[in-house]
């Protein structure tokens, strides 16, 4: 009985701790000083930074699913439905949640390495002694620049991957350019695109939270360290997966 | 504790007990801390010397007992009032604990910007007045990474009185130093309580250090206090305890 319940309990614990650090979170955000300088520098990092890769995996996304339903669809002579598959797929599911992934793998390890290195040379000790509250500091702004940064992210890898199917659908399969333009925004509605903003903006804010809880809660070193970078990336990706589900439900 | 009893307590902890889970940590301690006095806290590396200091400055709460400073309860306080709280002390981290995404002068200037009751030109010339103390004028546009483990904790150093506190409180100063980098730390440590007036409280495992920088030592052992003398004095008690750790740190360090 002991083996069964102490995980679960260990998980609520934890589960306890990290909504009161979002509490404290969302508390510490209205309160001066804003440090305008730290979120500029944040949605930097997260943001501008993080341009080139999504732009990749968006592209070659939208590439590979044109590729896909090409095939497919061919069987039931329904190619040129290649261009509504493509979009839809793209705007509603994969653009966010792969770039999702793509942002806890560059930047929410990012933030569990960065604050657990903090955390373990006892800067965020020293941020406390001298009267900066470290959730304040450095959680406020990294969390809302990853919740600003995601969905633009997502809303320009949205049109990189529609790119993408077209550029394979019209250059390597010949479909007419014409054409698989209207099918792709013919059956498109504008909450197809917002329930993706919308995805993303969550990723985002568990990407951030669970990185810098992660960060925030290390102990033990540099091996503390790694145990909370691997973290940060192994937990929100999960999280990612498991309220992509639900979000999806509901949104829907 | 003749003393004592006629000058003004500054840090007064009463019965404080804390325990880490099964580990029991501070075991009832009682301590009176005098205002301008330097006490030194020694005892074996894990015995809760930088737990007890953190006590102190409302970083860590006891699970029972009182931790009074200027009277005041501070693990009564609110988390707020102890952040303004803090604003009394200045405490030099055991590496340093630089931000190491600053340069030296941001650094040193960070407890003042915080404060936000400093004009720029006020700010620049207090980090200056720092550096001068600490002897690192030259390093105020290094980065932390730039620096040796002894420069370092001068910055730290700087950092700690950049703000004028009344209090100082030193983790472990002179830790992995060479003989000559210690002395330099040991001097400076007095020199800049002697300048605020502060009161200061140091950790250390070093004895010699201590002994140069201390008014009053104290030892901890299995979380209490188990001897409180000046240095001449405590150099010659007989518990065994005590004698074992002098004779142990008299001895080349083997780790």
């Amino acid at each position: 009985m002991r083996l069964l319940t102490a995980p679960v309990l260990h998980f609520l614990e934890e589960l306890g701790h990290f909504l009161t650090l979002l509490w404290r979170m969302l508390a510490w955000t209205p309160r001066r000083p804003w440090d305008v300088h730290q979120l500029v520098r944040q949605m930097q990092r997260v943001g501008v930074a993080s341009l080139p890769v999504i732009l990749l995996t968006a592209l070659f996304t939208g590439g590979v699913l044109a590729l896909q339903t090409f095939s497919v669809l061919a069987r039931f002579n329904a190619e040129r439905y290649v261009g509504s598959l493509v979009a839809l797929s793209m705007v509603r599911e994969l653009a966010c949640v792969l770039g999702g992934l793509v942002i806890a793998g560059r930047s929410g390890s990012a933030m569990g390495a960065e604050l657990g290195t903090m955390r373990v040379t006892e800067q965020i000790d020293a941020l406390e002694v001298m009267g900066a509250d470290p959730v304040h500091y450095l959680m406020v702004p990294r969390v809302w620049a990853t919740v600003v940064m995601l969905p633009l992210l997502i809303a320009v890898s949205d049109a990189v991957g529609i790119f993408g199917g077209y550029m394979v659908s019209v250059v390597l399969m010949g479909a007419n350019p014409v054409s698989y333009m209207e099918t792709t925004f013919q059956y498109m509605e504008l909450q197809d695109l917002l329930s993706g903003l919308v995805k993303a903006a969550v990723f985002g804010l568990l990407i951030a939270m669970i990185g810098c809880y992660q960060g925030y809660t290390t102990s033990g070193g540099a091996e503390g360290v790694g145990q909370a970078t691997t973290r940060s990336v192994v937990l929100a990706s999960i999280a990612i997966f498991i309220s992509n589900f639900f979000l999806t439900k509901a949104l829907f | 504790m003749a003393v004592a009893e006629r000058r003004k307590v500054k840090i007064r902890l009463q019965d404080v007990h804390k325990a880490f889970g099964p580990k029991v940590v501070l075991d009832g301690i009682d301590l009176e801390i005098v205002e301008g006095e330097s006490l030194a806290i020694i005892g074996g590396s894990g015995t809760g010397k930088s737990v007890l200091l953190k006590h102190m400055i409302g970083l860590l709460r006891p699970d029972s007992g009182r931790v009074e400073v200027d009277g005041i309860v501070i693990n009564e306080l609110s988390y707020r009032e102890i952040a303004a709280f803090r604003r009394r002390f200045g405490m030099a981290f055991q590496e340093g604990a630089l931000f190491d995404s600053m340069t030296v002068r941001e650094n040193i200037a960070f407890p003042l910007t915080r404060e936000r009751r400093h004009s720029r030109t006020e700010i620049g010339r207090r980090v200056a007045e720092c550096l001068e103390e600490v002897g690192l004028t030259e390093a105020a546009d290094k980065m932390p990474s730039e620096l040796s483990g002894g420069m370092r904790r001068r910055v730290g150093f700087a950092r700690a009185v950049a703000a004028k506190p009344d209090i100082l409180l030193f983790d472990e100063p002179t830790t992995g130093l060479d003989p000559v980098t210690k002395e330099t730390i040991d001097t400076l440590i007095v020199e800049l309580s002697e300048r605020l007036g502060s009161t200061t409280i140091t950790i250390s495992h070093d004895m010699v250090s201590v002994f140069r920088i201390a008014d009053r030592v104290a030892m901890l052992f299995d979380g209490k206090l188990i001897a409180m003398a000046p240095p001449e004095e405590f150099r010659r008690l007989d518990d065994p305890r005590v004698r074992r750790f002098l004779r142990a740190d008299a001895q080349p360090a083997t780790v």
